[in-house]
């Protein structure tokens, strides 16, 4: 290589920039220290403080009938959003990437937009939706169908801020596949469905699971926009992070950091869960190219 | 015009704009429309009044003081997780997207456990007479976590792409290790850093849960905007809140805009290298 070259000239270079031993050492060292700060310290002191008083008082407050109830609650808004949410994104990222139309790059913004705007302002807009001073609150009032300060709400808050979780896995990678497959699939005479389950799935099963796993990670733990569409009222529309809020304002710190450790566990797993897919391909198309979904052209794969 | 034999264009188009319509279009739009109800000198009142203009303030000041100390660490540990292998790097890089998976409630308290006057580095840093909860610095910390993994990941791919042989010509120059660095790679890196650079500060504007915990939330001083809409909502000031939140909403778009164009730039260099 050239590094031994210019060596044999007399000058010895590291072979790439940065590369040398003690710039090397000193950087890591740096990167390190400063990354157990900010990122591991939190982890750790979670699981301190959760059981700073004992294994009884962990065990207690994971009994309360409030955090049960606020652990179900959270189990069942994933179980409702996370699928509907995977059916939305495989709709979307089909019809994005295997079909031409006008729009497309406008369609492809808006389904991207909850990922800009701010969970709180998420809250209040379906505030205006749904509650009394909204477009149809009056209407659901007046027909008695609760959706603010509800499990509908809240499940439809978790909507809006996981909406692009899967459909952006899916379509820079349904992109880069093009339509070849499909193509030859339905004109050796296989049904929509069948090319579908048969051709593309299997191509797309990791990234696919990679949105679901992402998505369902942010619907347990969405705070903000849950916070002002549930009402938080206690042991009926607490989710387990508002739980969390509402313990920690009571005073009850080791409760708080109980139930926070729950959601802590389940973060550790989606990343466990994360780097397992990226092991099989997933998220890979998106790292290469950061989010080309919006920028490469859509056209250019057709064949 | 390509005949296309795909079927399903129907029922996928359908369910998607049907969804995209009822869960993002329609809400932003009665936000909007109950903001624009309030009338120009109403709207104007709110959105300048004392207390917003304030927030506004701690949340912008916040946001960048993050921003800029998550571009040199964020552009440090994409460079330490690329460049060089230690044991344990792949843990550490797994550990990069702890601040997505973690909720923002979860890390909002254990930030403050820390940080408190009472906690592992709050007690450390009064004794220096530096206070972190309940002051800006603690917003800051707030931000510097939830938005570190958006600087690393988009600069992490672009530094694995850049070709050796670009550094191996420039050392063959005779530059140093500093000259290359400063005059071919952070050139290749601009565009990725700058679009990390604004998905974390727009993730930082917006950011509520991680930041209420440790903030103080005293008005005027440590009120970020997020919190105010809040607080306008629970006193029933739904104009308000609605008013306030537009202002969010329209920093957001402008901040989509500017990612999307600094994106679309960033994936021109990559295209060609």
């Amino acid at each position: 290589m050239s590094a031994n070259l210019t060596s044999g000239l007399g000058r010895r270079k590291s072979p790439r920039v940065g590369d040398g031993p003690l710039f090397r050492r000193a950087l890591i060292g740096t990167v390190l220290v400063i990354g157990a700060f900010l990122i591991l310290a939190p982890l750790i002191v979670i699981g301190f403080e959760a059981f700073k008083q004992g294994w009884k008082t962990y065990s207690a407050t994971i009994a309360n009938p409030d955090t049960r109830h606020a652990i179900l609650l959270t189990v069942v808004t994933a179980l409702i959003a996370v699928p509907v949410n995977t059916v939305f994104g495989v709709a979307a990222a089909w019809a994005i990437t295997k079909f031409d139309f006008r729009g497309k790059r406008f369609l492809l913004v808006l389904i991207e937009i909850p990922f800009s705007v701010s969970p709180i302002v998420a809250g209040v807009a379906y505030l205006f939706v749904y509650g009394l001073q909204g477009i149809f609150g009056p209407y659901f009032d007046a027909h008695d169908i609760k959706i603010l300060f509800a499990l509908p709400g809240i499940i439809l808050a978790s909507m809006f801020v996981t909406a692009p979780f899967v459909a952006r896995e899916l379509i820079p990678l349904m992109q880069s596949q093009g339509r070849d497959l499909e193509e030859a699939a339905t004109s050796l005479g296989a049904s929509g469905w069948r090319t579908f389950f048969s051709v593309t799935l299997p191509n797309i099963k990791w990234a696919l699971l990679y949105g679901v796993v992402l998505c369902n990670a942010r619907v347990m733990g969405e705070f903000g926009a849950v916070s002002v569409v549930s009402g938080n009222i206690r042991g009926q529309t607490n989710t387990l992070p508002l739980h969390i809020e509402l313990l920690y304002h009571d005073y009850q710190t080791a409760g708080a950091f109980a139930s926070a450790s729950i959601l802590a566990i389940i973060a550790v797993f989606t990343i466990i869960a994360k780097v397992a897919l990226e092991r099989q391909g997933a998220g890979r198309t998106r790292k290469t190219v950061p989010r080309p979904a919006l920028a490469a052209n859509p056209a250019e794969k057709s064949s | 015009m390509k005949r296309n034999v795909l079927p399903g264009l129907r029922l996928s188009l359908g369910v998607t704009l049907f969804y995209v319509g009822l869960i993002v279009v329609l809400p932003i739009a009665a936000l909007v429309f109950k903001a624009a109800s309030l009338g120009p000198e109403d709207y104007w009142r709110i959105v300048s009044s004392a207390r917003a203009v304030a927030s506004y303030r701690v949340t912008v000041l916040s946001a960048l003081g993050a921003t800029l100390f998550n571009l040199f660490f964020g552009l440090a540990l994409a460079w330490v997780l690329t460049r060089y292998r230690f044991p344990g790097w792949r843990i550490v890089d797994a550990m990069v997207d702890l601040p997505f998976a973690l909720p923002t409630a979860v890390a909002g308290i254990a930030l403050t456990a820390l940080f408190a006057n009472n906690g592992w580095f709050g007690s450390v840093l009064s004794d220096l007479g530096i206070k972190v909860a309940y002051t800006p610095l603690g917003i800051m910390i707030a931000m510097c976590f939830t938005s570190l993994p958006f600087i690393v990941r988009t600069v992490q791919p672009v530094l694995e792409d850049i070709d050796p042989a670009l550094e191996e010509a420039a050392q063959s120059l005779g530059g140093s290790d500093w000259e290359i660095f400063r005059k071919v790679i952070l050139p290749l890196l601009t565009p990725a850093l700058l679009a990390g650079t604004s998905l974390s500060f727009a993730r930082s504007l917006g950011e509520f849960g991680a930041i209420i915990f440790i903030a103080g939330n005293q008005p005027m001083s440590t009120e970020i905007t997020a919190l105010l809409v809040f607080i306008r909502l629970e006193e029933y000031d739904y104009q308000a809140a609605a008013a306030i939140a537009s202002v969010l909403l329209l920093t957001a778009f402008v901040m989509l805009a500017v990612t999307n164009t600094l994106q679309a730039r960033a994936l021109r260099y990559t295209v060609r290298s």
